[in-house]
């Protein structure tokens, strides 16, 4: 059955569903709702465990990543300022290999002050060693929040889960909320040993040498690379028991597409759209969504678009100095091929500001227009 | 008053503190009292420097070395864990230093306080930055010398215990390795209470106080009996109790055996004396009200 909900409470929902033991959290516009309706659920008795009212997004995920290595289940969910501030403790998570799961309502970082949707919060954070999933819509943000735990706890990494402020986050929509026994039959109890044995004490991050620090990194690396085919199998796993999954990537129409657009992140709905119309006006267009950002699904999106000639990534951030991250990291994995395609970047959408079909209907023919490459971004903004 | 006294040791040999250092010894008898069944927090801090070096390490208690400015919340993260396996039975105690108090994780230490977390946490009073090298912190007393105030730091010593008090928290109190069964039986009393429990030592630093690595402990006893230091303690933030009566030595005995007062003069030793009187007579005030 189809419930009406928004996706910060569809977040709440995949929470409960995973039975966390202990979540610790800090208000944070868009993302309040999702700390709000855990609070609701809690005092219904819906979601058992602690919850920590904490005074920062700093302290919340020291709190989770210390319950975390005690051996319990932990969620949180920030976004914008609060990621920003929970940045050093970011590194401890993944440091400390704590299969910590957190939801990042995707908000533009000040200054100037604003509120809209942007990714460069969530994406600015790429090398604190956390898996990083960006989702489409509330649908999509529940189903990868149960996903995340069963990920998360076999590679013990952290894994944050992507939605964008105020459209998925705020926006109503029709949603399957799977049923708890379907849960957990694909997400076990929680069996994580406790990195704090009192038989058997052991200090845990003491001060290493070089050498080791670099060994450390260098295994962290490697476990990330192990989670690749992780993601696959629960993916798949997820939809055996669940009836949906999303992989790495999604590719629309791309088989015989003479240009691609890259999206990532809820754009990809008015894309799917401004698509399908360019098909029916002959155009042939294709679409790549982009789900995982870390791991970095390379070899996915080399077979994706190896022969396709032009590619249009959409970019809802920027990286002040070089282009949008998307298609920096697009770009590089591109790289290798022998017969690389022409990538022309746009920035579009930038604070939530509006992206309809149309224009992204216009990127597309321009991107299809271009003989050569342009190595800065294209900015679009509605006329 | 009665602590067992056990053979037991839960700080091993071996630590990678200076010779004479007071925190060393503290943590020592914290750790004595508190037994096995302890995870301990360690910020950077000397205490995190003292405690291990990979791949040895002197703990012999489970033991993080968690981020300089989240002692609180990372033991509460920790016990609340606890708490929700049922392991309520063991004591999680964090040890910070004077920076990682009272000034970078004070924010988080006043949130956890606020929410009554179940832990310990014993700041390792040193009155500066000594991991780093003697830089001045807002623990280190008007006109001590230090790396960054060469000259005697311009500004007073924050006087924690009063924020502390004001958190109401259930238990709150001073001690110094000087008089280690006092220290030892405020841990013990801490160890039997639930919430947010906070005990500020005096830990001296030879290293950072230029002072002789066997004037450790005396050094201590001379802020104690000058009243620089008195030793008490809080209850919910209100009731306070003097546990050891000061013989209220003139404060020049304390400050003369350490090399980082050498440079005072008659006037600024004066205003010390009139501000710990001051300081005493207060305490003695709210001590007067509770009785
Ligand atoms: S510098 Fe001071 S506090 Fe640090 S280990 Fe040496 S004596 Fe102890």
């Amino acid at each position: 059955m189809k419930e009406l909900l928004t996706g910060n409470y569809a977040v709440a929902e995949a929470v409960r569903l995973a039975r966390v033991q202990l979540v610790a959290a800090y208000p944070i516009t868009p993302q309040t709702p999702i700390y709000e309706k855990l609070s609701e659920m809690e005092m219904e008795g819906k979601l058992k465990g602690i919850m920590m009212r904490m005074e920062s997004e700093h302290s919340a995920m020291a709190a989770v990543v210390a319950a975390s290595l005690t051996g319990v289940r932990t969620f949180t969910a920030t976004a914008s300022q609060g990621i920003a501030l929970m940045h050093e403790m970011l590194h401890f998570a993944s440091g400390n290999r704590v299969p910590v799961v957190m939801c990042n309502v995707n908000r533009v970082i000040a200054i100037p002050w604003a509120f809209g949707s942007d990714q460069s919060d969530s994406l600015s954070q790429r090398d604190t060693g956390w898996l990083q999933f960006y989702c489409e819509d509330a649908q999509e943000a529940c189903d990868t929040v149960i996903q995340a735990y069963r990920i998360a706890e076999q590679i013990l990494l952290p894994i944050m889960v992507c939605i964008d402020g105020f459209f998925t986050s705020h926006f109503l929509e029709p949603i399957e909320i799977p049923d708890q026994a379907s849960v957990d039959a694909f997400l076990p109890s929680f069996s994580l040993p406790t990195r704090f044995d009192i038989h058997n004490p052991a200090y845990i991050a003491n001060v290493i040498n070089a050498d080791q620090y670099m060994q450390y990194r260098q295994r962290t690396f490697e476990d990330m690379e192990k989670a690749r085919p992780v993601i696959k199998e629960v993916d798949r796993e997820y939809r055996e028991i669940i009836g949906r999954g999303y992989d790495m990537i999604e590719t629309v129409n791309t088989d015989d597409a003479e240009i691609v657009l890259v999206t990532s992140g809820a754009m990809t709905s008015t894309a799917r759209m401004a698509i399908q119309s360019l098909r029916d006006k002959g155009y042939k267009a294709g679409l790549l969504k982009m789900k995982a950002f870390r791991p970095f699904p390379t070899q996915e999106v080399q077979e994706a678009l190896k022969d396709v000639p032009r590619v249009a990534v959409l970019d809802r951030n920027i990286s002040i100095g070089k282009e949008g991250i998307w298609c920096q990291e697009l770009k590089a994995a591109l790289y290798p091929l022998e017969r690389r395609p022409l990538v022309t970047g746009y920035i579009a959408g930038i604070c939530g500001s509006d992206v309809s079909p149309e224009m992204i209907e216009n990127m597309v023919t321009d991107a299809l227009n271009r003989k050569e490459s342009v190595e800065l971004p294209v900015w679009v903004r509605r006329s | 008053m009665v602590i067992e006294q056990t053979e037991k040791e839960y700080m091993r040999s071996g630590h990678m503190g200076c010779p004479g250092c007071g925190v060393a010894s503290t943590m020592r008898l914290v750790l004595k009292v508190l037994g096995e069944k302890t995870i301990v927090v360690i910020i950077p801090s000397c205490a995190a420097v003292i405690s291990a070096a990979y791949p040895n390490s002197v703990m012999d208690v489970p033991s993080f070395h968690s981020a300089l400015e989240i002692a609180a919340p990372t033991a509460a993260g920790i016990a609340n864990a606890l708490k929700i396996r049922g392991e309520e039975d063991t004591t999680v105690l964090a040890f910070a230093g004077d920076g990682g108090t009272f000034d970078i994780g004070l924010q988080s230490l006043s949130a956890a306080a606020a929410r009554n977390d179940n832990f310990i946490y014993v700041c390792l009073d040193n009155e500066a930055y000594m991991n780093t090298g003697i830089q001045s912190s807002s623990a280190t007393p008007e006109n001590a010398w230090t790396m960054t105030t060469p000259a005697g730091r311009q500004g007073r010593k924050k006087q924690f215990m009063q924020i502390i008090a004001a958190h109401r928290i259930p238990y709150a109190a001073t001690a110094a390795m000087g008089y280690p069964l006092d220290l030892m039986e405020k841990v013990k009393k801490a160890k039997s209470i639930k919430g947010t429990k906070f005990i500020h030592t005096l830990a001296p630093c030879p290293t950072g106080w230029k002072m002789p690595e066997d004037l450790t402990a005396r050094s201590t006893m001379l802020a104690v009996e000058t009243k620089l230091f008195p030793l008490y303690e809080i209850i919910d933030g209100t009731q306070y109790r003097i546990t050891h009566e000061s013989q209220g030595l003139p404060v020049e005995e304390y400050l003369k055996i350490q090399g980082r007062y050498r440079q005072l003069n008659e006037e600024q030793i004066r205003k010390m004396q009139r501000e710990v009187d001051e300081n005493w007579e207060q305490l003695e005030g709210k001590i007067k009200v509770c009785m």
